[in-house]
């Protein structure tokens, strides 16, 4: 083969999606758009009250109503366990409460879900849900995280005392604390991860299926992963074996965490197609997946950061009170211990670290992984308080970071918070990248000549690093972390007779583009034709088990999975081919899906020829088991530790309060790329998210545990107008831990951006003595910082 | 029961419909249109808009009674003989969807933006789409397919 006709590698390639006509031209196939014969559809009815004893529910007239099949309450479905939570992390001890399928006795939070209709159209089914007569008993309600461990707070559990779930801590309180008393400076602030709703356009639900002869469930689910939602849901939920379930995801519209979780729709579409002998959907409406589906972050959290003035920071200490909601989602308790305390010296080197991190139930939705999970909130706090800090003693907020970042050779780096050490680094290089971009001298110029204008300029940094890929299994399941599972994934090759490949993966794209980044690795490392491989996912009959999709795992784990397959079958393509060629097999060379004798590449066989040798079988080496078809299950060693310095421009009218965002630069590096079209969306869509986070969204429940931003109307997931265009690139450090050299980019952006934001802000708002202020930073919230700093100075 | 008549995507379509029957749920469940999705129950994200008469509507604010005796175009009646609307080819070529549940409303509203704008600003597509939501992309790449469509639109010469 001569250089010309040397396949390009695609892998590094910006290849246009294959996931994208069908969803360009109306066909995709979501799951409202599935219709099946004789199905009927639910509706549930929710609690109004965050807390309260029902003391009654008549369903009497709801049952009578036209085109009713049936009405169910929580009582009628006792034969069914509370849903599981998977991730016991933290010590969580004798005080989980999951939620019921439907509530019974009592209600926890606005939106519990207390009966179920089921109708022959969507429109009578909610109807009947209105002609439902429930009476309760309200009790006295808590929805604060810090109020609700405070004594005379209103109980939720009766085997949780103080409403903790659990008490969780890393690192060394004994240093910390004299780290900080011995510091020349020590810099104190309460910060706020305010309650986020996840929100992917489309929102949950469910269809099932029940087949009496054969005892079989099939379950179509908006899941991010449908094999866990199988082995909970028959072996915790139903006390049913695993093999009566398949559980299918369709095309998901979009999931950031929420679509993880096992939920009760799940469970009770189940139980009702079997009762009522047809199939079930449930699809729930927008102001439902915002009153019951999980939310994301809610942190209380004191923090002190001590140094010298030199800069060099030398402690850091952290409590922080995380609102898990009502009850335990799947894995709750995991995100505000693993995914946050873990991590909360971000990219520095501090000596000495303390986190402590109280769990705590209140009258509110659920509280689990959003986008990020855990890694947004401590690297929102670890870059606000060196900003903080930076502040106070006068220096460079980019000097700080350059003197106390973790240095490149000191990788693979412990951060002494029981986390496995990060892989591999470049903190400085990404800081100066992204510097460079910015015109970070000329900026400070600008901002000096702008202020004596009276304009108000601000520039946020954020230097983040995080974690994905997470693994292994030995560290991440039990008796470890307490994730009661394994964390690895699974991936079968097979090469057809006709030469072409079929990859099942045990990772469940929503969005993220891997049928086509798949497909990139297996076409480079087969030597394949890229439409020569196809992709399948989603579906528990068909893939191996896997874990799903998120926590920015597709790939690093997934893709690795699928890589280290493709070396298999290359090992059993090379000992076939020297059977054909009657040559040794350690002397075969695979290369562009060809193999030969080393030194001898004009005698080779292809890739098709040795698949139909493998599959027509008449004549394969002795002992050797027909088609080339091999599967892995791929543990990492390690995690991955993306990272990279986003920044934010912004200019704040300080009349009005309001922020204009100008301009928006991220470096990211995520090891080597596959595609750097889908990896510059992925971090597009995360920063939005981020940049939501600080700006505009915020979760509000009042006092008695109403959901005031309860529709689209309330919550303001930013629209087109609301955003600046990103500036995005890249420095490359590969990751050792896996072959491909490979880290993760799903989560970066979000990861990363509210504080490069809030940083901004409070930069552009320094001349007015403000030094901290919540996020988001809406316009009222902005007016309101810079009149409190001017009445305190 | 009302009885209506809608041409949908040029084909006309007679049916009975309750009188409270949202026009997107007509689209979906009665003529199994499902490319038009519900992303919210307040018409805010945009999801389900379909042109009526040319003009660009979110279909869970209408009823399909409102709708009797028009002309309903839907992403499934945009790509003609095979071949994709510049619009299509763009969100394609631009990376301008991930989960693309949010696709076939941006599409129908950028569709209408340019018809009222063939040349608009980064800043003018921004403004036009204000009333579709997405949660992937974080917009980047819907204005540049947008404006990849608008080039083309006016016949100029696109790289892909």
């Amino acid at each position: 083969m001569t250089a010309e006709t040397m396949p390009t590698r695609l892998v590094g390639q910006a290849i246009k999606r294959r996931e994208d006509p069908q969803l360009i031209t109306g066909q995709g196939r979501f799951l409202d758009d599935i219709k099946l014969p004789g199905m009927t559809h639910a509706c549930v009815l929710r609690s109004p009250y965050a807390h309260a004893k029902i003391k009654s529910i008549d369903t009497s007239k709801a049952k009578a109503h036209p085109g009713v099949i049936a009405v169910f309450t929580g009582e009628d479905m006792l034969d069914l366990n509370p849903l599981p939570c998977a991730w016991q992390a933290g010590r969580v001890k004798n005080n989980v409460n999951t939620p019921r399928v439907l509530a019974v006795g009592e209600v926890h939070f606005a939106g519990d879900a207390v009966a179920l209709v089921i109708a022959e159209d969507r429109y009578t089914a909610r109807d009947a849900c209105d002609l439902i007569d429930v009476e309760y008993e309200p009790l006295p309600v808590v929805v604060d995280a810090k109020k609700a461990t405070e004594p005379g707070a209103p109980q939720l559990h009766d085997n949780a005392p103080n409403n903790i779930v659990m008490e969780w801590e890393a690192g060394d309180k004994a240093k910390a604390d004299a780290a900080i008393a011995a510091a020349e400076v020590v810099v104190h602030e309460q910060i706020i991860n305010q309650r986020l709703i996840p929100t992917p356009m489309e929102t949950r639900g469910a269809i099932a299926r029940y087949e009496p002869a054969t005892g079989e469930f099939t379950l179509w689910t908006t899941s991010q992963a449908p094999h866990v939602m199988r082995l909970l849901l028959t072996a915790f939920v139903f006390g049913i074996p695993e093999t009566k379930l398949r559980v299918i995801s369709p095309n998901v519209g979009g999931g950031f965490g929420q679509k993880i979780f096992c939920y009760n729709d799940m469970a009770f579409t189940m139980w009702a197609a079997r009762k009522i002998g047809r199939p079930v959907k449930f699809v729930e409406d927008r102001s439902e997946n915002y009153k019951y589906s999980t939310h994301g972050r809610d942190h209380i959290t004191d923090v002190e950061i001590a140094g010298n003035r030199d800069g060099t920071i030398t402690g850091l200490r952290v409590t922080t009170y995380a609102n898990l909601g009502a009850y335990l989602s799947t894995i709750a308790p995991g995100i505000p211990t693993t995914l946050y305390g873990r991590i909360i010296t971000g990219a520095y080197r501090i000596p000495a670290a303390h986190v402590k991190v109280y769990g705590v139930y209140t009258n509110t939705a659920m509280v689990d992984a959003y986008r990020g999970a855990g890694r947004p909130e401590a690297s929102y706090l670890i870059e606000r308080m060196v900003d903080r800090f930076a502040a106070e003693i006068g220096m460079d907020p980019a000097e700080v970071r350059r003197k106390n970042f973790i240095p490149p050779d000191a990788f693979p780096y412990d951060n002494g918070l029981g986390l496995l050490p990060y892989d591999s680094g470049n903190y400085e290089a990404a800081l100066d990248k992204a510097l460079e971009i910015v015109g970070y001298a000329d900026f400070r110029r600008q901002q000096e000549e702008a202020r004596k204008q009276g304009k108000y300029l601000g520039l946020g940094l954020s230097s983040y690093v995080e974690i994905c890929g997470v693994a292994p299994s030995k560290w991440i399941g039990l008796p470890g972390e307490g994730w009661g599972a394994g964390l690895w994934e699974s991936a079968n090759v097979r090469v057809h007779l006709t030469g072409k490949v079929v990859v099942t993966t045990g990772s469940l794209p929503h969005g993220q583009g891997v049928e086509t980044t798949f497909a990139q690795i297996v076409a480079d490392e087969l030597g394949v034709p890229y439409d020569d491989v196809v992709i399948e996912h989603s579906d528990t009959a068909g893939t191996p088990f896997g874990y799903g999709t998120y926590g920015s795992r597709s790939l690093a784990v997934g893709g690795t999975a699928v890589y280290r397959s493709v070396a298999k079958i290359k090992e059993k393509a090379k000992k076939i081919a020297a059977h054909m060629l009657e040559a040794n097999p350690d002397d075969m060379v695979y290369e562009h899906g060809r193999v030969y004798v080393k030194g001898s590449p004009d005698r080779a066989k292809t890739l098709a020829e040795i698949a139909l040798q493998a599959s027509v079988a008449y004549d394969l080496p002795e002992g050797m088991e027909p088609f080339l078809d091999e599967t892995s299950y791929y543990d990492p060693p390690n995690c991955t530790f993306p990272f990279g310095t986003h920044i934010a421009i912004v200019e704040v009218d300080p009349d009005t309060g309001i922020v204009d965002l100008k301009r928006y630069v991220a470096v990211d590096d995520c090891g080597n790329v596959i595609n750097p079209l889908v990896v510059d969306g992925q971090i597009h869509g995360g920063i939005a998210q981020g940049v939501a986070q600080a700006l505009y969204e915020r979760a509000v429940y009042d006092e008695n545990g109403q959901l005031i931003s309860g529709t689209l109307m309330d919550y303001a997931v930013p629209a087109a107008h609301m955003l600046p265009p990103f500036e995005t690139a890249r420095t490359v450090t590969p990751s050792p831990v896996n072959p491909m050299g490979v880290k993760g980019a799903g989560e970066a952006g979000t990861i990363a951006s509210a504080q490069a934001v809030m940083n901004a802000v409070i930069d552009a708002l320094s001349p007015f003595g403000v030094k901290h202020m919540q996020m988001p930073a809406t316009p009222e919230n902005v007016w309101k910082a810079i009149r409190s700093a001017q009445a305190t100075s | 029961m009302a009885t209506i008549t809608v041409t949908v995507n040029g084909k006309s379509y007679t049916s009975d419909v309750e009188p409270r029957t949202l026009l997107v749920h007509y689209l979906r469940e009665h003529l199994n249109l499902t490319g038009t999705h519900i992303g919210c129950d307040t018409s805010q994200c945009g999801a389900c808009v379909v042109l009526v008469d040319g003009v660009s509507v979110k279909s869970c604010t209408m009823l399909a009674v409102q709708a009797d005796g028009s002309n309903v175009l839907t992403i499934e009646g945009l790509a003609q003989n095979g071949r994709l609307h510049p619009l299509q080819e763009g969100f394609w070529e631009r990376h301008g969807l991930q989960c693309g549940y949010c696709t076939p409303g941006m599409i129908m509203a950028a569709y209408d933006l340019l018809q009222q704008n063939p040349n608009p600003t980064d800043e003018e597509v921004r403004h036009g789409l204000e009333g579709n939501l997405c949660r992937c992309t974080g917009y980047h790449n819907i204005v540049r397919a947008v404006q990849y469509a608008a080039a083309k639109m006016r016949g100029e010469e696109v790289t892909a």
